[in-house]
């Protein structure tokens, strides 16, 4: 299966370098030309971009959303003011997200590269190894949320029953965080896994072979050769570690909406809107700072990508 | 350092099998492998040896004892938790997602690999971005536009489109056009382009070079999405329990199982036999698509 990743090392087998100008198609043809570009940009404009444009605008407005849009008070940066300085749940908001993202990036996702560096060798029984750990990957992540209850009920879980102890590990704010994490990275592992090993089938064997004849150690093969291929994959995976960490939101949303101890910013924002006070105005600011965020990691993403599409 | 600067023959040869382990690396490595191996399937192991257990004995006796099997719990979870009507649900809202998408997304990626027009870049980085944004950035407009687009009775018994499976459908869709653009359109890019030239001698216009020529010929990539998407959209969560809102009647079995909890789950044996249930529809696929799967995330490796 060929993978057009934007992995390194693989070359496009495309005949010829595109050519410099499209012959003038027949009327007929541009209009199907033209149709089969508008409908699916007309879906994802209109159900996408026009909204996250909107959010901008919203986000300069007190609005409850229920009343005209005349109803709308412009307030300038208010909202943003009042975010930083009056929300409580913000900035534990913005910390969790932050503890997310490192948690994720230290724990789940460097252990991923290193299974996917030791089954990226022809290890037996490297398939039963890959299942095992890219399983979790296909369950939601309210599902996930669920079967880990399991383990950390007060009363029926096992961690306490274990042993003996008689923590509310998904109620007790302050190991609830790293509970929920420690779930996520049972999911986000092999996920990690999965993107490394298909890029490391990029490594060109001979190049490892004529290191080990020329009798470099396993570090420095890994090192010299190993490593400077996955280079590409490693801006890949960094953008979606951090866009997964910003998103991150059912897991504990289906725990308790995102309080006590679970703040995050995307639930912040699902509580402005379908909870009982809903803050139009306020919950799009919160949702521009998730956007604002995301867009400097979607710039990274999109560059690196184009970089491949241009070659 | 001096250790291995001068390669002596022996060491050589011993590394010439290049790809394997040395051996006593090789034994440490395997057993490290094994025990994350099993650690990483005891969670699912222990869900569903619980959902084989009587609630009572696991009360008296606790959780770490042994006994007390039964399929009672199954039964019951599929008769007052109404799975079946959530599972439906789903079914109504997957499989139409799932179709769109890849038919919306296969006519953009056709364009772009096909054609070298000014504009595909840019086309590639709208859709792609579309992608990455996180989907909370959206909700406010999103939910009051389908507040305010009105639906005949006949499509939404809520008369618009928030509360809809038209609107969830939509969403879902958009959201998921991105990374399948862009799967596609580089899986188009590597057929030969003498294919169309030689249908343009024919006299084949564009939809015919679409339809009967490129779409054939990557089959093996829209199975390939078609499974990774299957999976990706049944496990939606965020837009399904914020857009179906209400009684969470209409909630696919996804959110649905938040509902349920509160009603009917402080029995964990329960609580196990439905999340082996809700599992199970996504690791069949899993485990008879496993090269699918696998095949669509590497294809793109970039989904968020």
């Amino acid at each position: 299966m060929s993978t057009p990743t934007p992995t390194p090392s693989r070359k496009r087998a495309r005949a010829s370098a595109a050519p410099q100008r499209e012959r003038r198609l027949p009327p007929r043809d541009r209009l199907v030309v033209i149709l089969m570009v508008l409908v699916p940009t007309v879906v994802v404009v209109g159900l996408v971009w026009v909204p996250a444009v909107l959010s901008v605008i919203l986000s300069f407005g007190n609005w409850n959303g229920i009343g005209d849009l005349d109803t709308i008070q412009w307030i300038g940066f208010q909202n943003y003011h009042d975010i930083a300085t009056i929300y409580p749940p913000f900035w534990p908001a913005i910390r969790h997200n932050v503890i997310w993202l490192l948690f994720l990036f230290f724990i789940p996702t460097l252990l991923g590269m290193f299974l996917a560096v030791v089954l990226d060798r022809n290890m037996r029984g490297s398939r039963f190894y890959q299942t095992a750990f890219y399983m979790p990957v296909v369950l939601s992540l309210a599902l996930v949320g669920f079967i880990w209850q399991l383990f950390y009920s007060r009363d029926q879980g096992l961690i306490n029953q274990v042993f003996g102890t008689e923590v509310d590990w998904y109620g007790d704010s302050d190991v609830n965080l790293w509970a929920v994490l420690v779930a996520t990275a049972w999911r986000h592992t092999g996920y990690i896994m999965l993107i490394y090993l298909a890029g490391l089938k990029g490594v060109d064997s001979t190049l490892r072979e004529a290191a080990a004849v020329d009798g470099a150690t396993e570090r420095q093969t890994f090192f010299r050769i190993v490593f400077p291929v996955m280079r590409p994959i490693n801006m890949i995976v960094l953008v979606i570690v951090v866009i997964e960490s910003l998103r991150a939101f059912d897991l504990v949303w289906v725990i308790n909406r995102g309080t006590n101890g679970l703040e995050l910013i995307g639930a912040l924002v699902a509580q402005n809107v379908v909870g009982e006070a809903s803050r139009y105005g306020f919950g799009s600011a919160l949702a521009v700072i998730m956007m604002l965020i995301s867009t400097v990691f979607i710039t990274i993403y999109l560059r690196i990508v184009f970089k491949e599409e241009r070659r | 350092m001096t250790t291995t600067v001068t390669p002596t023959k022996a060491k050589v040869k011993e590394r010439a099998d290049s790809g394997a382990l040395n051996k006593p690396r090789g034994a440490v490595a395997t057993t490290i492998m094994l025990l994350l191996a099993l650690a990483w399937l005891f969670p699912l192991f222990w869900a569903v040896l619980n959902s084989f257990r009587d609630y009572e004995y696991t009360q008296r006796n606790g959780y770490l004892s042994f006994g007390g099997w039964t399929t009672a719990n199954y039964e019951q979870v599929w008769e007052t938790a109404e799975l079946g009507k959530y599972f439906v649900n789903s079914l109504i809202i997957t499989v139409p997602a799932v179709l769109l998408t890849l038919f919306l997304a296969s006519l953009v990626a056709f364009v772009l690999a096909r054609f070298s027009y000014r504009f595909n870049l840019i086309l590639l980085g709208v859709f792609l971005a579309a992608n990455l944004l996180p989907p909370q950035a959206l909700l406010i407009p999103v939910f009051r536009m389908y507040r305010e687009i009105p639906l005949p009775e006949f499509m939404s018994d809520t008369g618009q489109v928030l509360g809809s499976y038209w609107g969830l459908v939509a969403i879902n869709v958009a959201f998921q056009l991105g990374f399948c653009v862009f799967v596609l359109s580089n899986y188009m890019k590597t057929l030969p382009r003498e294919i169309y030239e030689q249908a343009m001698v024919d006299g084949a216009g564009v939809w015919r070079q679409y339809w009967q020529l490129t779409m054939p010929l990557i089959r093996p990539a829209l199975a390939a999405l078609a499974t990774l998407q299957t999976t990706w959209i049944y496990n939606e969560f965020f837009w399904a329990t914020v857009l179906l809102g209400g009684q969470g009647d209409k909630f696919p079995i996804t959110s649905a199982l938040n509902n349920l909890r509160g009603q009917f789950f402080v029995d964990y044996n329960l609580l196990s036999a439905g999340s082996v249930l809700i599992a199970l529809p996504v690791l069949v696929v899993f485990f008879v698509l496993q090269k699918q799967f696998v095949a669509g995330l590497t294809l793109g490796s970039t989904k968020g």
